[in-house]
């Protein structure tokens, strides 16, 4: 296997560093059903990585288990060259790890300039009482926030809608609404659940532009479930790909497509 | 001090008498960010310096393509400075057009925006030999494209800055050696006929123009104006550097496109100028919002609106109006217009114009009711924009004005308007043909428009474009823009083309405004997937026919154009759009082409048949191409019945 060793470069020439996160053995059951099953691969620093699979496979599930917020029977999660111990979700966020949620989870009363500001939740250290009344350093903290959020403001090109309610805004500025405020925690490794999940074409090319600026820009790490397989084939460095609940394939999309096993589990074989 | 011939000695005037006062100011990250003129100063020049390091020479061309930023501005005045031609390009082009226009200016740079242009210019590259250097303002997307000849604009400022020794006794030679009648700018007009043609302007015409506006209008310093439109037209470049460097008034860049409306909001400009498009999209936008508001809000704002449209314009010309008038309206300033003004970003202008295209007398007269000074000016790119304008206290919706100061005037026999003033172009570039049929050895420029001066005023008044105006198959006068522009002011009508030229009776296309109509059918909940579902609506069919029936009996009451009414219509089932060559980017209608693209439509207008199936190609903004069918219902309208008057009659009776 070329890639799975470690750093390596890709095709358009960006360079991948050595792993950032490991899935060693996972296995995640509830009660009688397993979701998924022995599951191992890695995530290499500065990658897009995808995990794919036909409906039920355990793909939001597994990034779940990424996120902290299911802990998984058996296996071991190993993130930033320490295994990691169970954690809150929030624990896990503090550590670097940012995500966005397949259906949609933001603020509808709040503008967008807020939702995001949200995002920033990790980096402010003053207590709530302090910025309630903007005393001590809670100011100065904050202006240091907004700075930020106004940069990815900028990146996202959602300036017109700054101070409109999130609830007012259409399907697709909602999903860069929300993207947005998972970037602005700054995150080492971007959970993306779906990230173009019922986009028209337009959209969906405005989104993928969107993901490999944020790779290239930032350096940000990238690992999204998508359904679209179009999109992920042209977006991923590598794929992993799950059915019912255990791995059938990983490597380079286009190692991927010849998989023999992909290909059935996504055309369906004759038994 | 040196005379003020160029645009580089207007900048080091500014900066010398105006060094601390803000020459540009753009709204980034959401803070408004400043230049003062003595930084503007410092920053072209290290472009400049830049830009000489990387070889560029007199004479030489260099393609400026981006939305209205300080940077695209800065970077004509250093390519100035070292006495090469700035040639500003629509942003909004798709490659097709930036090719030919590149290649007829045979460009040796480009200074672009971002990677959209970039990729655009890296498509037709191939085909433009002359093109050496791309320069780009923002880097986005950008990192990993082959970087031998495409820098960022920073870099070359970086450069400019490190090799000032090296290279500024020759920055200082060239920019003294500009001289009065060197080109300042190339500026290509968007032709409603045919392919684009390079205008050039000297630095006479530009400067000349810009003191005589700016006196006229008694502009100074301190005006600040928001640029928006696009910098490939002439009047952008007119407002945005000729009168800016000429008063040293601060110029004033959106935060986007799409934030326009609220960036207008925060600067309140003191000087304003707006297509007529503009102003009705902003009376759209309000009706629409004042529908939804309170029963009483809604009363009040009815209320005084009729009041206003009764007394605000008599109030604003300094007529005599009556005591409690002139009370209740004071009592409306500050319930209503006040706020409506603040809302439209009104709140400071002093003077705003619009042009391009006739005004609504209804749209015209509601903005100057609410105490705006909406003026209305008549020009082209020939002319560094300037030709007629309206002085204050004589403006009206009928006319265009009197000539602007410098402008002579003359009506040909046929009716066609000529001018001749300091403003009037050198030539169209590479294109002797062309300049020797517009412009004649004495100076003047024919402007395709027919129209006459009004006796008593002095007032100049346009009928339609010259070679548009012509007969119907009876005689009668036909001119197409002015019904049409009849039509525009139903705010469900965005676009109208009237078709009737040697024909028995006048028929039209149409264009709903989607934003207007989409908004009544969310209130009545009337479902739809697109435009086209949209225009076939019965319902919107209804209201479009109670429109053009309205203009018909309006018409009829017309001495000249009676004959115009619509006797039969269709709403087209795409929006006419720029990127099929429907419409110029500024907009206007290219009525051949739309004639013989749709020509099935047009027929099926004239042959009697209730519908008509057609099949049309449409250009996606990236240029991919695709097709829409379509089956329209063909409507026939009530019209007045009129006595004919032919053309004749009409010049008779004005004898």
């Amino acid at each position: 296997m070329n890639a799975l060793a470690g750093n390596y470069t890709t095709a358009d020439g960006r360079k991948i560093g050595g792993v950032m996160m490991e899935m060693k053995n996972i296995t995640l059951k509830f009660g009688g059903v397993t979701a998924i099953s022995d599951i191992s691969f890695d995530i290499h620093e500065g990658e897009i990585r995808a995990i794919i699979g036909p409906n039920g496979a355990g793909k939001s599930s597994m990034l779940n288990v990424i996120s902290g917020f299911y802990h998984p029977q058996e296996g071991e999660v190993w993130f930033r060259g320490k295994k990691r111990p169970p954690m809150k979700p929030y624990e896990v966020a503090r550590q670097g790890v940012a995500r966005t949620f397949q259906n949609i989870a933001l603020f509808d009363g709040m503008s967008t300039l807020d939702n995001i500001m949200t995002g920033r939740l990790t980096h402010m250290k003053a207590p709530m009482w302090r910025q309630a009344l903007w005393w001590g350093g809670a100011e100065a903290e904050e202006v240091v926030n907004r700075r930020q959020v106004e940069k990815i403001i900028d990146f996202l090109e959602i300036q017109h809608i700054r101070k409109t309610p999130v609830g007012r805004l259409p399907y697709g500025l909602k999903k860069r609404v929300e993207l947005a405020r998972a970037l602005a925690a700054e995150p080492k490794l971007l959970l993306l659940d779906e990230p173009m999940a019922g986009m028209n074409v337009e959209e969906k090319e405005d989104m993928s532009r969107f993901i490999l600026d944020v790779n290239d820009e930032f350096g940000t790490t990238i690992a999204l479930i998508e359904h679209d397989m179009g999109v992920v084939m042209d977006l991923s460095d590598r794929v992993v790909v799950m059915d019912y609940g255990r791995k059938i394939g990983d490597g380079t999309p286009d190692e991927v497509r010849k998989n023999q096993d992909v290909i059935d589990a996504y055309l369906g074989v004759e038994h | 001090m040196a005379e003020l011939t160029s645009i580089p000695r207007l900048l080091a005037r500014n900066s010398r008498a105006y060094g601390a006062r803000p020459a540009y100011r753009e709204k980034e990250f959401g803070i408004w960010q400043s230049w003062t003129w003595s930084e503007a100063e410092a920053e072209i020049e290290a472009l400049a310096l830049g830009l000489l390091d990387i070889g560029l020479s007199p004479g030489e061309h260099v393609a400026i393509i981006g939305r209205n930023r300080p940077q695209f501005y800065m970077a004509m005045v250093a390519v100035q400075s070292v006495a090469a031609v700035p040639v500003p390009v629509y942003q909004d082009s798709v490659a097709e057009e930036i090719a030919y226009v590149l290649d007829h200016c045979g460009a040796r740079m480009a200074i672009v925006e971002d990677q959209e242009q970039v990729d655009k210019i890296i498509e037709i590259r191939g085909r433009l030999p002359g093109l050496s250097e791309i320069l780009y303002v923002d880097k986005r997307g950008l990192r990993k494209y082959d970087h031998t000849h495409l820098t960022p604009l920073e870099q070359v400022q970086e450069m400019g800055r490190a090799s000032k020794d090296r290279h500024e006794a020759e920055l200082n030679r060239r920019r003294d050696g500009i001289g009065y009648d060197d080109t300042c700018v190339m500026l290509y007009t968007s032709g409603t006929t045919g392919r684009p043609k390079g205008v050039v302007l000297s630095n006479r015409n530009i400067i000349e123009t810009s003191k005589a506006s700016a006196e006229f209008d008694k502009l100074t310093e301190t005006e600040s104006v928001l640029a928006y439109l696009p910098m490939a037209w002439v009047g952008d470049f007119i407002f945005s550097i000729g009168q800016a460097y000429w008063c040293g008034f601060c110029v004033n860049c959106p935060e986007q496109t799409s934030t326009m409306y609220e960036n207008l909001h925060e600067i309140g400009p003191t000087y304003f100028f707006a297509p007529p498009r503009y102003f009705e999209e902003r009376i759209t936008i309000l009706t629409i919002r004042m529908e939804d508001a309170g029963a009483i809000k809604r009363g009040m704002y009815k209320w005084f609106m009729k009041l206003a449209s009764r007394v605000g314009p008599r109030i604003l010309d300094g007529k005599p109006v009556g005591v409690l008038d002139r009370v209740l309206y004071a009592v409306g300033n500050v319930l209503v217009y006040r706020p409506v003004r603040n809302r439209a970003g009104m709140s400071n202008v002093r003077v705003a114009y619009t042009a391009g295209e006739a005004i609504g007398p209804e749209i015209f007269d509601f903005w100057r009711s609410l105490g705006i000074n909406l003026k209305q000016l008549y020009g082209q790119t020939e002319a560094s924009v300037f030709i007629t304008q309206q002085p204050d206290n004589e403006v009206r919706a009928d006319t265009v004005g009197v000539p602007s100061p410098g402008v002579e005037l003359r009506i040909a026999e046929s009716g066609e308007v000529f001018y001749r003033s300091p403003g009037v172009f050198v030539e169209y570039y590479k294109n002797a043909e062309s300049t020797a049929s517009t412009k004649d050895a004495e100076g003047w420029v024919a402007t395709g428009d027919a129209g006459f001066i009004e006796e008593g005023t002095g007032h100049l008044r346009i009928i339609d474009r010259a070679k548009d105006v012509g007969k119907l198959a009876n005689g009668a006068l036909f001119a197409p823009k002015y019904v049409e522009n009849k039509l525009k002011f139903f705010p469900n009508i965005l676009e109208a083309v009237v078709h009737g030229a040697d024909r028995e009776y006048c028929t039209a296309f149409i264009n709903i405004d989607l934003t207007a109509v989409g908004n009544w059918a969310e209130r009545n909940n009337i479902a739809y997937a697109s435009y086209q579902e949209l225009a076939g609506h019965q319902q919107v069919l209804d209201t479009v026919q109670a429109h053009v029936e309205e203009v018909n009996r309006s018409l009829a009451t017309d001495d000249m154009l009676s004959g115009c009414q619509i006797h039969r219509f269709l709403v087209l089932h795409k929006e006419l759009d720029a990127d099929d060559g429907e419409l110029t980017r500024t907009r206007k209608v290219r009525r051949k082409i739309i004639g013989e693209k749709f020509h099935d439509l047009v027929a099926a207008l004239y042959d009697g048949s209730e519908r008509v199936s057609t099949e049309t190609e449409v250009t996606y903004e990236d240029g991919r191409k695709g097709s829409i069918k379509a089956t329209l219902e063909i409507r026939e309208a009530k019209t007045v019945p009129v006595e004919v008057k032919t053309l004749e009659d009409v010049v008779e009776a004005a004898e």
